[in-house]
């Protein structure tokens, strides 16, 4: 029995557990059964430091842990944390912690991860100056932070952007000092830092370059940092990310080599100066350098633990490509290769777009045949892609800017195709360094066809997830290199397309979930293909959806929006945004008399929230009686009309946008759609409706209307795209028939118009050539259609009031009477509820 | 270690609601005692389950709400907020993460619905 020692218990330490576990497992056991024992400084057991940011947005200490303490144990692993080891006795082979816990081992793994380097700056020591690494670093500045209101961070790096993340997270006004002239400067050039800047500023971070901290202000609490210009700023929080040392001293005290800056030294199979002694992670420095990643981390855990296990010779550590992508408060940076080229004679390619603040570069030799490196700041879509070309040194396109150039919209084919062009070795997920080769044999002989399966049978994907888009390329690649049809089918249950499914149910006139799921489906259906078929079967008969609400997503079972603690908010329909006096009145009693926190919405409406399931219907049928109805909130169906207040009032306005925008609301009101529905109209070349926003909107000129569509607000703002010019009010409505027809029919379960678009083979040219051209000879049929949903509308709401075995639908135990008494409200401290904490 | 209350000699059945009080292919909740508990009935196969009514994700008493489904046969509950999806028969997260609930055994009788705790 072999006992193997491991000291530290940080990401790169669990790893090292985890491939000591699995290669055994694996079967490499001509290196005996060992034991393992492994000591953590730390309360608790190694949790995801990267992602440590996801603390503050609520993500709890537990969910970022690698693995829960009852793995270790399960495995046999006798895991001591808050046992930091202060002695190694080399010639006894043995080690003693700080509480005088002695442990004897055969071979002793040194997992001791780095520190935050604090520059030794003249009252650093001051209250309110925090470093950032552990989750009790955090707690310490979440507690400090509530009193503060101005952070600054010190170190423009990727660690010092994550710390300015998390201020911000804390609602700090945020700065970020950084000594450099840029920031990130070793990963991005003069140019990338500067568009990665400007990005950080249009956040509402201050950026402070070339600035060397001298001095922090303060008598015992920090007020300020004093820089060597002279200059000052000031601060009730600062946060040290300066870099990093590695964690030495333990080595350095028992006499292992170590270099002159601090690291162990290890050789190719990291041993130390000791040969049963090695060190992994952060803390070896290995050829002269130290890996602050994770991934090259885990590659070394991994050296490690295959070594112990076998008695012939194992792989061994060459250095690692240092390559990373990652999302910056929602900006994506890259560099990978060699991003500067700085030694190697090379070409440069720049792509750069200000105004959508992307910054590309690409190095290539001289010959124009191979990438040598490069650096993306606000689109790295391509990453994956130029670091396996970079990588595998595969011959570029005679073209290679055209790797650099945004993918034109509807054009996906050519980034998916050109991963099958990788040699089968190259590594796809470096944090698990999973190659092509296993993705693409895991895909067609292990039938792992879905990401999924993917990640559970080749762990690729579950480190920082950034190789999933290739992965799902992949995937998709294989299968059709298998001669495998790729179809966008509903789900498990479902082997056909939305489309197809709304064909089919609108030939055979099935009524039913059950029907629809006996004739074309299999199994008991599930979350995704129920609500998917209740919005076929709404658009094609519009029947009530409350008849079937057990095949309703969460909101549209209850007709209402559910919201955090479980209650819901009332939406009633304020076509155009438009309400008289007496309305706003009976509003404002409802909300009284059942106490509903009130909420003005984006889309000119009042949104009444923390009604009770069982308040529901009575709510309801005060406001039904009051001249109200439904206001579709909770539906993925026609949303509102916004309208400016137009020609009426406005003295600019040149067309009555309120009465277009009202007609236009009750028209289409009720129509369920594959998503949400948002318009506007506005009264004039001003816009105030924001009608380009929408996934309909109208704009009025001298002579007409303007008709725009397929735009949208949200994640990925789009602006909508002129369909007709000049239009008079009828052509309007008919052309806005058959669009709305067309993408009803045709569009993917929870598909907005705008991706619809860039889906639909032809674009906006084929749309207008549908639409106003009739090339499909469909828009009779499309004009039908609508005109039977329009006359078949319904209140979803009266209909609800007015059934009484429909009303019993609405309370929380079917058994008793009570309602959910884990409800709770809290003041909001501005005269209103919220719910208390979830 | 084998907890006592979980052998069948202990296990207490307790009347739910009549099986009218239940959608078909659907969920409701029901009080029993002071617990919240999740009833489904899969009209489908003539099944039905139970489990907690609180999702574990974001401790709401929501899962009666939830969409149900099987995955590859395996019966199971979607939560209305985030979607995350257990199975109804061992209570374990089929997303991937480390959440898991309680499963109750459901029984018939008589056009009633008992089930056992």
């Amino acid at each position: 029995m072999k006992n193997i020692v491991v000291a530290g218990n940080g990401m790169v330490g669990y790893k090292f557990c985890e491939k000591l576990l699995a290669r055994h497992n694996e079967g490499l056991t001509d290196g005996g059964q060992f034991s393992l024992t492994v000591f953590g400084e730390e309360p608790r057991p190694a949790y995801d430091r990267v992602h440590l940011s996801a603390y503050f947005s609520g993500t709890s200490a537990d969910a970022l842990a690698m693995a829960p303490a009852s793995w270790y144990a399960d495995n046999g692993i006798d895991l001591r944390t808050s046992q930091c080891i202060t002695h190694i006795d080399r010639e006894a082979k043995t080690v003693t912690t700080h509480t005088g816990q002695v442990v004897a081992y055969d071979t002793l793994v040194m997992a001791t991860g780095s520190a935050p380097f604090v520059p030794p700056v003249p009252g650093v020591q001051k209250d309110g100056i925090f470093v950032y690494r552990t989750i009790e670093d955090l707690e310490a500045m979440l507690a400090w932070g509530k009193r503060a209101t101005r952070a600054v961070v010190i170190g423009g790096g990727l660690l010092g952007l994550e710390a300015a993340k998390a201020a911000l997270d804390m609602g700090l006004e945020t700065h970020v000092v950084e000594f450099a002239p840029r920031l990130m400067p070793r990963q991005l050039d003069e140019a990338g830092g500067a568009m990665l800047r400007q990005k950080m500023e249009e956040l509402g971070i201050r950026i402070h370059l070339s600035k060397n901290t001298a001095e922090f202000e303060g008598y015992d609490r920090v007020t300020g940092l004093r820089f060597a210009d002279g200059s000052v700023l000031e601060a009730d929080m600062v946060v040290v990310s300066a870099g990093i040392k590695p964690r030495d001293e333990l080595a350095r005290q028992s006499g292992l080599a170590v270099g002159s800056r601090g690291g162990i030294l290890v050789n190719d199979l990291l041993q130390t100066s000791d040969p049963d002694i090695y060190a992994i992670g952060e803390c070896a420095l290995h050829n002269s350098m130290i890996y602050g990643l994770v991934a090259p981390g885990y590659d070394m855990a991994d050296i490690v633990a295959t070594q112990l296990l076998t008695s012939t010779s194992a792989k061994t550590f060459a250095g690692f490509d240092m390559s990373t992508k990652l999302k910056l408060i929602g900006v994506d940076v890259a560099s990978f290769g060699d991003p500067f080229c700085e030694q190697i004679p090379h070409r440069t390619i720049v792509w750069e777009d200000r105004l959508a603040g992307v910054y590309k570069r690409l190095n290539i030799t001289e010959d124009g045949k191979h990438l040598l490196g490069g650096i993306l700041v606000g689109d790295a879509e391509a990453y994956n892609m130029l670091l396996q070309t970079s990588k595998n040194r595969m011959v570029l396109p005679p073209t290679p800017e055209d790797m650099l150039l945004p993918t034109r919209k509807g054009d996906t084919s050519s980034a998916g195709a050109g991963v099958m062009a990788l040699p089968d070795d190259a590594t796809v997920c470096s944090c698990e360094a999973i190659t092509k080769g296993t993705i693409c044999t895991a895909v067609t002989e292990k039938d792992a066809t879905n990401i999924l399966a993917i990640k559970k049978c080749t762990k690729a994907g579950t480190g920082c997830g950034g190789c999933v888009p290739m992965l799902n390329d992949l995937i998709t690649e294989t299968l059709k290199a298998q001669g495998k049809i790729v179809r966008k089918v509903l789900c498990e249950h479902f082997d056909l397309t939305r489309q197809e499914l709304y064909d089919l149910v609108r030939i055979n006139g099935q009524k039913t979930y059950a029907e629809v799921l006996a004739q074309y489906g299999k199994g008991c259906g599930c979350e995704v293909c129920k609500p998917a078929v209740a919005s076929v079967l709404a658009s094609v008969h519009n029947q009530l959806v409350a008849r079937q609400a057990v095949i309703q997503d969460t909101n549209d079972k209850y007709l209402a929006n559910i919201q955090r603690g479980g209650t819901y908010s009332v939406m009633p329909r304020i076509a155009g945004g438009e309400i008289t006096a007496d309305k706003l009145i009976v509003l404002g009693e409802v909300a009284k008399k059942y106490d509903l926190y009130c909420k003005i919405t984006g889309g000119q409406r009042i949104d009444l929230f923390g009604a009770r399931v069982d308040q529901l219907p009575y709510i309801w049928e005060e406001l039904t009686d009051a001249g109200f109805e439904s206001g579709h909130a909770y539906g993925k169906s026609l949303r509102t009309v916004k309208s400016c207040v137009g020609s009426t009032w406005c003295r600019y306005g040149v067309q009555d946008s309120v009465a277009f925008a009202i007609e236009l609301e009750n028209r289409y009101k009720g129509l369920r759609s594959p998503h949400k529905l948002k318009s506007g109209v506005s009264g004039c070349a001003r816009e105030c409706a924001e009608a380009q926003s929408k996934d309909f909107g109208i704009i009025a000129t001298e002579k007409g209307w303007n008709l725009y569509v397929c735009g949208n607000g949200g994640v990925t703002p789009r602006h909508a795209q002129l369909l007709a010019t000049d239009i008079d009010r009828e052509t309007c409505i008919r052309y806005l028939d058959r669009f709305l027809m067309f993408y009803v029919k045709t569009a993917e379960p929870l598909q907005r118009t705008a991706p619809w678009l860039d889906k639909l083979e032809g674009g906006m040219a084929y749309l207008k050539s549908v639409v106003i051209d009739d090339v499909l000879g469909m828009n009779g049929q499309f004009e039908q259609e609508m005109q039977h949903v329009i006359d078949t509308y319904q209140c979803e709401w009266k209909s609800v009031v007015d059934d009484e075995e429909l009303r019993s639908q609405y309370r929380h135990f079917v058994n008793a009477g009570d309602t959910d008494e884990t409800l709770a409200f809290v003041s909001n401290g501005r005269g209103q509820k919220q719910p208390a904490q979830w | 270690m084998v907890t006592e209350f979980e052998t069948p000699e202990t296990l207490s059945w307790h009347i739910a609601a009549p099986v009218s009080a239940f959608p078909a292919d659907g969920g409701a909740c029901v009080k029993i005692g002071e617990r919240q508990i999740a009833v489904f009935n899969f009209s489908h196969t003539n099944e039905w389950y139970a489990c907690q009514n609180m999702c574990p994700h974001k401790m709401q008493m929501i899962l009666s709400r939830g969409l149900t489904g099987d995955q590859n046969g395996e019966p199971k509950v979607a939560c209305p907020y985030h979607k995350k999806t257990f199975s109804l028969c061992t209570g374990e997260n089929l997303n991937g993460d480390d959440y898991r609930i309680e499963t109750y055994p459901v029984r018939v009788e008589a056009g009633m619905v008992y089930i056992g705790l």
